[in-house]
């Protein structure tokens, strides 16, 4: 079993980061699982959190992502996120902008749509929360 | 016969112009690299999401639940066509030839008895179409010319205005006009239909993208929320091709008027040697003649 796998993270504008990684945590729509080496093919749709990827050195390092897509094939996992930081407390106030928006939209939306969008808005408090 | 005065007078300003096409080829130069460096680093997203979405969508279509952006209303009486062009000119053909095929596509449709409704993105498209087909030109304008460099940002606001104006019912099919950048003497222009999603059935991709992939929370729920930002990124590839294309089209176009520019000051410069020849040789002949006299 290989002990490491490729990890992308993607952005529209540009590739962010690329290497080898031992793990990978991330925030799927059904609750947060870790991908590991040889993990079985997903694609989910990812909630507003934290990605957390540890390197095949052993460093860990943490991505505050605002929503997108992971695909996790045989070859590694590639994380697109329309917006993605390194969670550290300079970058709060990016996520913090983006919290205002969905509050708003929040407000606006209609009946049926209603829970979702608080439920991004929950999500963002708690991916605010969680950047240190 | 112009006087020397004057040809010295067309000489320097043909050199000021040369002088300020040069400059510009060499901005548009360094714009295009940067453009092109832009588009280049959109590649990993785009290529990624269109093999998800594609393999997704070959998995869906045709059952019962396929979200509307991907098989459509059932319709296509009704089309939007989104016209992406420059804000500036000076850039030769570029402007024209996307005006042109989204004209033509016009046209066709119109003739089918279709409706067609116009979107500009960008000013000069705007310019030539308003003398075209004013009737169809709506006011739906994005304007861009603020926009130092192109982000998401920009690609989602257009898909995002896009995407209501679908779900509000106001036209089936969705087409958007730009040009493709092949190289910096050839921008081809080309028409791609968004909505509904069009993908190219290639059997071997269909084929490894349907093997034992998981989704969640469900295959119909990731597609609902990847298809609008499938939208937003081809915009946004489209807008990044676009403006290397137009980079590239300024830069060749700028590169012919300075050469044009080259070649009028050296037969300017011909004309104007002779004519001081001819005078000097005038003046000779007189005071030659005047001494004879004496």
């Amino acid at each position: 079993m290989a002990d490491t796998m490729h990890f992308d993270l993607v952005s529209p504008e540009r590739r962010l980061d690329s290497y080898e990684a031992r793990e990978v945590r991330l925030p799927g729509a059904e609750g947060q699982f870790t991908a590991m080496p040889d993990h079985a093919p997903v694609i989910t749709t990812l909630r507003p959190g934290l990605v957390v990827v540890t390197a095949a050195d052993g460093a860990v390092k943490s991505y505050a992502v605002t929503g997108g897509f992971a695909e996790i094939t045989q070859g590694g996992t590639a994380v697109l996120a329309e917006r993605a930081y390194t969670a550290t407390a300079d970058n709060k106030a990016e996520v913090e902008a983006h919290l205002e928006a969905a509050r708003r939209k929040a407000d606006e939306a209609p009946e049926e749509h209603r829970d979702a969008a608080h439920l991004l808005v929950d999500d963002l408090v708690q991916l605010i929360e969680d950047m240190v | 016969m112009p006087s020397l005065k004057d040809l010295k007078n067309r000489i320097n300003s043909v050199k000021s112009t040369r002088k300020i096409t040069k400059a510009m080829q060499m901005v548009a130069a360094a714009k295009l690299r940067r453009a092109q460096e832009a588009a280049e680093a959109a590649r990993p997203y785009a290529e990624r999401m269109e093999t998800v979405v594609g393999g997704l969508a070959r998995a869906v279509k045709g059952s019962e639940s396929a979200p509307k952006l991907l098989a459509g209303t059932g319709s296509d009486q009704r089309h939007l066509l989104v016209v992406m062009t420059a804000e500036r000119g000076l850039c030769g053909g570029f402007n024209t030839s996307i005006v042109k095929l989204a004209r033509q596509h016009a046209e066709r449709l119109k003739g089918e008895g279709k409706t067609v409704h116009i979107m500009t993105v960008g000013r000069k498209g705007r310019d030539q179409l308003k003398r075209f087909q004013p009737d169809t030109l709506g006011d739906d304008h994005v304007d861009l010319s603020g926009v130092k460099r192109l982000g998401y940002e920009d690609a989602l606001s257009i898909a995002q205005g896009i995407l209501g104006r679908f779900d509000e019912g106001e036209f089936d099919v969705a087409t958007i006009f730009y040009a493709r950048f092949q190289s910096v003497i050839s921008q081809e222009p080309t028409a791609q239909r968004i909505i509904p999603a069009d993908f190219d059935d290639t059997g071997d991709e269909a084929e490894r993208a349907g093997t034992l992939t998981d989704y969640e929370p469900s295959e119909e729920s990731v597609l609902a929320d990847l298809l609008p930002r499938a939208v937003a990124t081809q915009i946004f590839t489209a807008l990044l091709e676009n403006a290397a294309s137009e980079q590239g089209a300024r830069m060749s176009a700028m590169d012919n008027a300075t050469r044009n520019a080259g070649d009028m000051i050296d037969d300017l410069t011909l004309e104007y040697n002779r004519t001081r020849q001819a005078a000097i040789t005038t003046e000779l002949i007189e005071i030659i003649s005047g001494a004879e006299a004496l």
